[in-house]
């Protein structure tokens, strides 16, 4: 027996420092900052690894976006040795909210034929609506768990017994348990384990065969446009989607609470009146 | 219970040369076996000075058991090899080949971390294919017993592991070797510290006018060490060289001597400013303890269905100024192997320990590693008397023109040649300083060069080391911090110095309802994992767990 998950990921730009860029009006310039995989995905992803470590099976990678998404899928191949991926990628998608975004990618999954066991991350770096994963669920009928932070699949049974946090919180986890195929949110929180040798053998042989894999990532990549989905483009992208972003507000950058005072150390004077302000405060007071 | 853990016919902790070579062994007999180490790869934990011997009379060495060895694993084939008796800017050379080629198929310089990688790389190739492989950033922190009985090992990083054989390769510092009660940590006089420098030289032909096939040893005695007993060497790599010494860890204690101003002796000896000329780039600090098998070579080295290899059983033998450890450690995981598959074949696994224990002496490994000729002259040559009485005499006028005498016909090189010879000296102070600071006086002649190199200081190198901190998880405890019990390892440490405060081991002065009282602080941020405060001071000893701690680039 094996499991086939697929996880479903998206490109985002690189908000780490160093790498995002903004204009003098504080605009993201998408031109010069470079795509990177969701950070939160690489969660849903290390359960897919998991699933597949302990029970064999395949790990299949999807996305819906520009071409330049094949970049983050090699990343996802490398990160979780996957196996296919799959890119979602058409003029007609463009611009898709959550709700067209899940359409399209539930109609990808029904064509791939509905794995095992699906896994989307909690919420992406831009977008933040942590609606996708949900909204795809719902599209294709198929039970849900969310925040999961552990999980075990029990192939005889056909189940998935999950940890999960409890409206998101930390300090309080339940368990819970449904049939296959299902649909799981991985939490930030998640953590893969490999208590075992033969686990850890397993992943050894994983990273060896995909390091190869993963240079010719092309090979195992599979592009699907809006008539390869055989989608209305009336119910997809830009005309699909039913939200409408009327205006967007930057959000003020709160005042300063306290009253600052620049000085140049190389002032004195000012240097000497900055000692003195302190020294209450090094002598203990407030 | 212990039944629902993984089981694998053989585990083998640590992949050294013994556990390259017992997990080789073990796969080829189509065993199932387990390797675990705790480096991030092999060798990032491991230091040795390095020349690999293969022995004539050795039932394996490493080429046997890993073809291509020598082309792909080692630095450069040592095909000079010569000792310098030093007595302040006097030397005399001595020409010792012919030592060194004794029962020697092949002599190779290594480096740790390029050597014990590739034959990990190997060893996992080979122990996958029984249904077993090879993982690093495993720490084995115990043994699992079963009603007393040793039947596996406990890991920090995964479940326990059962298993019929295990094979504890773990090194000088062998955690499993202790658990089992068949070794300790008590005796400063039945180990050696080694530290060493590795030297970047890109033109290593041309400035000691070798080919790249040819390599040269040189090894250093006399007064270079403050009094210290041990000895120096140099190797050549392929293009660095490995520049350390061997100390008896009773000596570098009772001298409250520096290990790594030692080194720096060592280093900026005049006789050395012919290879090292003027710009002086060292890569890499490092240091390990290492047995003394002439005292603590286990002569029965398993318990039910553990086996001890290489350092782990205290396989590591001095001979005279030759080193010889990784060799024994391959021979000994080799037979230890050998055995199970023995073991197993007639149905009864429980007496590889025995059948281990019978090849050691058979083969004549323990013999060389426990020479009977050490022991019989022990108790004469180690005597107080007998090392007074002889320095006494050497020193003499009487002594100084017997070595004359002895030099014009080659009598003293001859000597130093005679494997019988080596493999009987004392450990005193005689054969480590007296003599060979006397032959250089007597027949030395003075270096002319000058040295200019300013090696690193205590912080730098600790600066250069790369280190991977296990926050707030401290592998070393003081259980006493009195001076008195703990107090030597601020000098012995390799990382640690007398006034400096940036090293593991320091002093302190605590005040205590208004007395002042010196005790000993350590902090284990710095620590190279050598193993000397287990023997020097009074602690809880752990190694870090898995991929944690000190991580050598060279070894
Ligand atoms: C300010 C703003 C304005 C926008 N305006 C519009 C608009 O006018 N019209 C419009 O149609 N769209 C618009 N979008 C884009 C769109 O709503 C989302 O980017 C997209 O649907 C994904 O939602 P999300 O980023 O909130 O992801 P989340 O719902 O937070 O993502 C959760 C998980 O779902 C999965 N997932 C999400 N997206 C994908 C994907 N593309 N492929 C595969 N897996 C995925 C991942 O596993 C992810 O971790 C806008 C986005 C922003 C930020
Ligand atoms: C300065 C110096 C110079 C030397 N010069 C020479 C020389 O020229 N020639 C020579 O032959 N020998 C020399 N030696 C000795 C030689 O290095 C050793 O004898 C040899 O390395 C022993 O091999 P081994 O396989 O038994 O142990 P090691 O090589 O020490 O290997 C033990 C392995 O076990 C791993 N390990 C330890 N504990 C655990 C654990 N709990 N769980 C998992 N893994 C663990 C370690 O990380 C390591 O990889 C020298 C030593 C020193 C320090
Ligand atoms: S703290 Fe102990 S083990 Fe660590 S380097 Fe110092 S003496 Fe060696």
């Amino acid at each position: 027996m094996s499991i086939h998950s697929i996880v479903l990921t998206k490109g985002v730009p690189d908000f780490r420092e160093g790498q995002v860029s903004f204009d003098e009006d504080g605009h993201l310039e998408r031109g010069k900052t470079p795509t990177v995989m969701n950070p939160n995905d690489e969660h849903a992803l290390h359960a897919a690894l998991q699933t597949k470590v302990r029970h064999g099976g395949r790990v299949s990678v999807m996305s819906m976006g520009p071409p330049g998404y094949g970049d983050v899928l090699k990343e996802a191949m490398k990160s979780v040795y996957a196996d296919d991926l799959y890119l979602l990628s058409d003029r007609e998608l463009a611009a898709s909210d959550t709700w067209a975004t899940a359409i399209t990618l539930a109609t990808g999954l029904e064509k791939l034929g509905v794995p095992d066991l699906v896994f989307a991350g909690f919420k992406t770096a831009d977008g933040e609506t942590g609606h996708t994963g949900p909204q795809t669920c719902w599209a294709l009928d198929l039970p849900m768990i969310t925040h999961v932070i552990s999980l075990d699949v029990d192939e005889e049974e056909r189940t998935v017994r999950a940890q999960r946090l409890v409206e998101g919180d930390v300090e309080e986890v339940e368990t819970v348990e449904t049939e296959l195929p299902a649909f799981v949110v991985a939490d930030p929180e998640f953590e893969a384990s490999y208590r075992t040798a033969g686990e850890q053998l397993a992943l050894k042989d994983l990273h060896e065969q995909t390091t190869e894999r993963a240079r010719e990532h092309e090979q195992h990549l599979t592009t699907w446009d809006h008539a390869d989905l055989n989608l209305d483009p009336d119910y997809i992208g830009l005309d699909g989607s039913p939200t409408i972003v009327s205006s967007v507000d930057p959000i003020p950058k709160p005042p300063a609470e306290r009253e600052a005072t620049m000085v140049d150390p190389t002032d004195e004077r000012g240097m000497s009146e900055v000692f003195e302000e302190m020294q209450p405060l090094a002598a203990g007071g407030d | 219970m212990t039944d629902e853990y993984e089981h694998y016919e053989a585990v083998v902790v640590g992949a050294g040369p013994g556990g390259a070579a017992a997990a080789a062994k073990l796969a080829d007999e189509g065993i199932e076996t387990l390797v675990v180490e705790r480096g991030v790869d092999a060798g990032a934990k491991n230091v040795s000075g390095g020349l690999i011997y293969a022995e004539e009379s050795a039932p394996y060495t490493i080429d046997d058991l890993f073809p291509g060895f020598r082309e792909e694993a080692a630095e450069r084939p040592i095909t000079e090899y010569y000792i310098q008796n030093i007595a302040g800017e006097m030397v005399k050379e001595y020409d010792l080949t012919s030592l060194h080629e004794h029962d020697t198929e092949w002599s190779d310089a290594v480096l740790r971390r390029r050597m014990d990688s590739w034959l990990a790389d190997r060893v996992h190739e080979c122990t996958r294919e029984t249904g077993g492989g090879l993982l690093t950033g495993i720490r084995a922190n115990g043994l699992l017993r079963e009603d007393g009985e040793i039947v596996g090992v406990t890991c920090d990083e995964i479940d326990p592991i059962r298993a019929d054989l295990i094979v504890a390769a773990d090194g000088v510092n062998s955690e499993l070797a202790r658990d089992a009660g068949l070794m300790d940590w008590e005796e400063p006089e039945e180990w050696f510290q080694g530290v060493k420098a590795t030297v970047d030289m890109p033109d290593v032909d041309d400035r000691f006018g070798i080919g790249p096939e040819e390599g040269v040893a040189h090894l250093f005695s006399g007064d270079l060490f403050e009094g210290v007993r041990g000895g120096g060497f140099l190797y050549t790599n392929t293009d660095s060289l490995s520049i350390g010494a061997v100390f008896h860890l009773d000596s570098l204690v009772e001298e409250q001597a520096e290990p790594h101003e030692l080194l720096d002796a060592l280093l900026t000896h005049p006789l050395l400013a012919q290879w090292l000329g003027e710009e002086y780039n060292e890569v890499e600090y490092s240091a390990k303890l290492v047995p003394d098998s002439k005292k603590v070579a286990h002569t029965s080295p398993h318990e039910g269905r553990l086996v001890l290899v290489g350092d782990a059983a205290g396989q590591m033998q001095a001979q005279g100024p030759i080193i010889k450890g990784m060799n024994h450690a391959v021979t000994a995981g080799a037979l230890a192997a050998e055995a199970f598959a023995t073991a197993k074949r007639r149905d009864n696994p429980g007496s590889a320990g025995e059948r281990y224990e019978r090849k050691l002496k058979e083969s004549g490994t323990m013999s060389k590693l426990r020479p009977k000729r050490y022991e019989r002259m022990r108790p004469v040559g180690e005597r107080e008397g007998t090392t007074d009485a002889v320095d006494r005499l050497l020193a003499s006028p009487v002594g100084r023109i017997g070595i004359k005498a002895m030099d014009t016909v080659g009598l003293v090189e001859r000597l130093y040649s005679s494997p019988f010879m080596s493999m009987s000296i004392p450990d005193t102070q005689t054969p480590y300083v007296t003599l060979p600071a006397i032959i250089a006086e007597e027949l030395g002649s003075p270096v002319r060069d000058r040295s200019t190199i300013d090696p690193p200081s205590l912080e730098e190198r600790i600066g250069d080391l790369t280190y991977d901190t296990d926050v707030g998880n401290p592998h070393i405890r003081l259980r006493d911090d009195s001076v008195e019990a703990s107090g030597a390892a601020v000098s012995a440490c390799p990382v640690s110095a007398t006034g400096f405060g940036g090293g593991c081991y320091r002093e302190e002065t605590i005040q205590t309802n208004g007395t002042t009282k010196q005790v000993v602080s350590l902090d284990t941020q710095p620590c190279v994992e050598c193993g000397t405060c287990a023997v020097v001071a009074d602690t809880e000893w752990e190694h870090p767990r898995g991929d944690k701690g000190v991580e050598f680039k060279q070894g």
